[in-house]
């Protein structure tokens, strides 16, 4: 299929291939879009009707709860968020100029097909990946079982390639091979750093994480009891799920050395705990001593065979054994809150909250407050086959992401961050992940990446600094890049700093400061690079201070300028 | 430096504010700033006098007390440890803590702890702040309620009020970012303290970051963007004082090191108690590791044990001879205690229904033991007690009013240790 007719009414039969195929006819008039320049829908500009969809559930909710929506932000602070949002980083000055002076009322539209598109395909698959890898092994960087490096590679990889959601997830479940990239390796693959950290004591947290994160399921304190208020996780749910990771090894690889080198995942035979590998069974305790007995039935009670063998043929031609991490894969997958759990961790990445808090904790203890607006997305999802791209697109084009973070009379009563629901009448400022810092102030600064491996690792260090292990069977860390001082400390006189606010040559600021501008122009370039605005007469007034202390020496004025604006809250908060 | 950085403060927090206003901004910095607040360091004592403060062990993965303050030896679920009797009358304690026994005539241990958190971070948590999780309030942790009550009252404070050594600690919740934990390594090296220009320059920057702040801050775009500017406050007073000295265990004599343990829960501890010399009014050091789901005696005897009984005595002792136990609340505690069963790996799995804390120091009554356990160590048999009963019994130790109420960002009223009832054995 070379083209694809789109329309409100006529959905692609499979958007994995549109995604891939590259060309694209518009049906609404614009003509038709090149076909190299193409990876995002043809309707640029046209409200698709999944975004009228958010909108009109949202704007219900504004009309029931009596809400005006704040006005719309500023041309420069939507672009600024949404570059954040979708690559992880702020645009440099030139992008944020061509879309101020583009005349176009569809560039909003054309701004986030280029962002999902070609061009920025590699920051694209950086961002996501980045983002990923928190979610799927946390931050601590010290555990021998899992790769980063390793993960990221995959992450990269499928988020360039933009593989359909349900496929990543399979993957990801289902991965056997070496997790690492090394000399010796045969099989690298680096989804299998998922579950190679999580194997211990019996696959706790592979079984919690695996709800947590792809059912938006929080079922880890039902591994000792039914769980306390969602009445629909039972102590015997989590075991039950539990036993589908039970043929799962990561044997340790030593490659020659004396510590691990890699750990390689594999499926074996699981003879069960009381040794008949056709019934192959776990046993798990309950909170009065009882010892009760689970085979792998999946959280909505579908159950697979008992058997713990590996599938095989048997000599007459039948065949015998079962897969259980497939099986598991598959029930994920066709699991209706796979959608659902991505849909909310989408929502809640663009607008700071999800429909639930937390966003992967869902059941009846928990409704969420847009329930309509979750299950529409979700099915809209799965009409688009999973392409996270399109639910991307629809959320960043709705009309509650294009609002102002200000809060003013109409929208006041909009406070979750005082424990209210969410209603999406004003965008929540929000610090900048850490990670979207670090890029960020590169690009700000234009420093030369280098190799990305090198540049990752490099990232890696940078980020080690906040990040604590707590050091339990839980596997949870936490970072303290979150406003406290050991963060300001950093921005005002970390190396990264120090190097944004050098005056080498050829750097950013040597280039604005010993450009052709006046002085007046040249803060407008640091103001416009960092907060996507102009200065305000007070500011200029300040920054004429520091030129007066500085005797004249314009360069080093701008240094100070400089320093300060990306101290600022007005930098470090997404708003 | 700042517009009006004072305004809303009581009057002793706006002196020291105004002063050390006058410190960030003007040539002051220029010199090391030091003789001030070095004889701050030479009079810790006396300042003891006028300000309490309160160290937390915090035993991040949940200790297995019923093998540490509580044994049940004989038993089925006492596992093979002995008990050996302390400088306390009657009370005796696990074999393995043997240079903590002599210092059990300061500390109490409360027998009767019966929780229902039993997940790690659930328990962090609840043990932190006195409430159960939940998704619409954060609620402030120990450090952060006891600084916020305590840190006005100590003038010549320039470091922050709650330090924690290592992590593994809860925030401050609904207080604001300005009360979260100021985190450090055990090694006591605070990174990026050094800008590496002139004061005065250093100061006309932050002039202009206060010209960006204000107007951003006027644009009414909710709370982050004032607490922003509120923490870089406290990071300009912390990078201008030489209080950051407390933070350098590696100044203490070798002696004093190694009495401590050359590990980082003994300098944590360590640096905890340099910390309360200065005035910190919390401390919390972090000893992770008790997560023992396998092979649980073997890690106790000969790692666990050894380290905390090491630091541990050493810290008691050495706030004793000072003079500063009597204004300094000790707390010992994990999230939760572990199973009386143990498990086919010779381990202990996550138990809340009945365990142990201890606490000393400050306002408690010291060498008694609060409740008592089942012979099996299955059940408290006396009145049990909560997280919020603990908090409340250490508010009132350190002569913070239980009347105390905070509003919620919600507006919600929010009793100060959630309303916990005092211990009353724990008092005199």
């Amino acid at each position: 299929m070379d083209t694809i007719l789109i329309g409100d009414v006529c959905l692609p039969a499979n958007r994995r291939a549109w995604w891939r195929s590259g060309v694209l006819v518009a049906a609404f008039g614009f003509g038709v879009l090149p076909a190299a320049a193409w990876s995002a829908p043809p309707n640029s500009g046209v409200p698709a009707p999944q975004i009228a969809f958010i909108d009109e559930q949202i704007e219900a909710v504004w009309n029931d709860t009596g809400l005006t929506p704040a006005a719309a932000a500023t041309d420069g602070e939507w672009c600024r968020r949404v570059y954040l949002d979708l690559i992880g980083r702020i645009p440099t000055l030139s992008e944020l100029r061509n879309y101020l002076k583009t005349r176009d009322r569809n560039r909003a539209a054309r701004l986030v097909d280029r962002l999902l598109g070609d061009d920025y395909a590699a920051e694209y698959a950086r961002h996501w990946a980045n983002v990923w890898t928190t979610i799927l092994i946390g931050r601590d960087t010290n555990n021998r079982l899992v790769d980063r490096n390793g993960m990221r590679r995959y992450l990269r990889d499928s988020f360039a390639a933009n593989i359909p959601y349900d496929r990543f997830v399979e993957e990801l479940l289902t991965a056997t091979g070496d997790n690492a990239d090394r000399d010796g390796v045969e099989q690298f693959n680096g989804a299998t750093n998922f579950l190679s950290g999580k194997l211990a004591d019996g696959a706790l947290q592979a079984t919690a994480k695996t709800a947590q994160i792809f059912l938006g399921l929080q079922v880890q304190c039902t591994q000792c009891h039914n769980h306390p208020f969602n009445s629909g996780v039972k102590q015997n749910q989590f075991w039950e799920l539990n036993a589908f990771f039970r043929q799962t090894r990561g044997l340790r690889r030593f490659g020659g050395g004396r510590r691990v080198a890699w750990v390689e995942l594999v499926d074996e035979d699981f003879a069960g705990q009381g040794g008949n590998p056709d019934e192959a069974e776990i046993y798990y305790e309950l909170r009065n001593g009882l010892v009760k007995v689970a085979y792998p039935v999946f959280i909505d009670g579908t159950e697979i065979s008992r058997s713990g063998l590996l599938p095989g043929q048997l000599p007459d031609g039948g065949s015998y054994g079962v897969n259980r991490r497939r099986e598991l894969a598959r029930l994920v997958v066709g699991s209706p809150l796979l959608p659902k759990a991505i849909v909310n961790r989408l929502w809640a990445h663009f607008f700071g909250y999800g429909f639930t808090k937390p966003i992967d904790d869902f059941g009846d203890h928990n409704r969420p407050t847009h329930p309509v607006l979750l299950e529409g997305l979700a099915e809209r999802l799965q009409q688009y086959s999973y392409d996270l791209k399109s639910l991307m697109r629809w959320i960043v084009l709705s009309k509650p992401y294009s609002l102002s973070s200000r809060i003013e009379p109409g929208n006041e009563p909009d406070a979750p961050q005082l424990g209210e629901p969410p209603r999406f009448a004003r965008f929540y400022p929000r610090q900048m992940q850490a990670e979207q810092l670090y890029e960020s102030l590169l690009t700000a600064t234009q420093a030369d990446r280098g190799d990305e491996a090198e540049a990752a690792r490099q990232r890696d260090r940078w980020l080690s600094q906040f990040v604590i292990a707590f050091g339990t069977d839980e596997g949870d860390d936490a970072t303290t890049f979150n406003g406290s001082i050991p963060q300001v400390l950093m921005l005002f006189n970390g190396d990264l700093i120090k190097t944004a606010t050098r005056l080498d040559r050829g750097g950013f600021l040597d280039k604005v400061a010993n450009g052709p501008l006046r002085n007046r122009e040249k803060i407008n370039a640091l103001y416009l690079t960092a907060l996507a605005r102009q200065p305000t007469a007070r500011e200029l007034r300040e920054a004429n201070q520091l030129l007066l202390a500085r005797k004249g020496e314009a360069a080093e004025a701008l240094q100070d300028v400089w320093w300060a604006l990306l101290n600022s809250n007005e930098f470090i908060l997404n708003h | 430096m700042f517009a009006h950085p004072t305004a809303q403060l009581p009057a002793a927090g706006r002196q020291r504010r105004h002063f050390l206003s006058h410190l960030a901004g003007m040539a002051a910095l220029a010199g090391p700033a030091g003789c001030f607040t070095r004889s701050l360091l030479a009079n810790a004592a006396d300042l003891k006098k006028r300000h309490k403060s309160a160290i937390l062990l915090w035993m991040g993965g949940g200790p297995s007390t019923m093998d540490i303050w509580d044994l049940k030896p004989g038993q089925a679920t006492g596992g093979p440890f002995k008990q050996i009797s302390t400088s306390a009358d009657g009370i005796a304690i696990s074999e393995h803590l043997p240079l903590t026994a002599r210092q059990m005539h300061h500390l109490a241990i409360v027998r009767s702890m019966s929780t229902r958190e039993a997940d790690h971070q659930r328990g962090r948590y609840y043990m932190h702040t006195g409430f159960v999780p939940n998704p619409n309030v954060e609620h402030p942790s120990y450090g952060s309620v006891i600084a916020h009550e305590l840190a006005d009252a100590i003038e010549t404070l320039e470091i922050p009020p709650f330090v924690s050594v290592g992590g593994g600690s809860v925030g401050s919740g609904f207080l604001g970012t300005a009360w979260d934990p100021f985190v450090v390594n055990a090694d006591g090296r605070v990174r990026n303290l050094d800008m590496g220009i002139e004061p005065q320059r250093l100061a006309e920057r932050l002039r202009m970051l206060a010209a960006v702040e204000d107007r951003f801050i006027g644009e009414s775009r909710g709370a982050l963007p004032g607490d922003h500017r509120k923490v870089v406050e406290k990071t300009v007073r912390l990078m201008t004082s030489s209080q950051l000295e407390a933070f350098k265990v590696a100044q203490e004599p070798a002696e004093v090191r190694e009495r401590f343990g050359e590990n980082n829960f003994g300098r944590g501890c360590l640096m905890a108690r340099r910390l309360v010399e200065v005035g910190v009014p919390f401390v919390e050091v972090n000893l992770g590791g008790w997560d023992n789901h396998s092979d649980i005696f073997a890690t106790l005897a000969d790692r666990k044990l050894p380290e905390l009984d090491q630091a541990m005595s050493a810290l008691v002792a050495d706030l004793a001879d000072r003079g500063l136990l009597d204004d300094t609340a000790i707390i010992w505690m994990g999230e939760f205690g572990r199973t009386p069963t143990i498990n086919g790996n010779g381990g202990r799995d996550h138990w809340a229904r009945s365990w142990s804390v201890v606490v000393g120091g400050a306002g408690f009554k010291r060498g008694v033991v609060v409740g008592e356990t089942s012979a099996d160590g299955r059940e408290v048999i006396s009145e049990p007690y909560s997280s919020q009963d603990l908090m409340a019994s250490v508010l009132k130790a350190l002569g913070i009013p239980l009347e105390t109420t905070y509003r919620a960002k919600n507006g919600r009223p929010m009793k100060i240790a959630n309303g916990g009832r005092v211990i009353a054995e724990l008092f005199a």
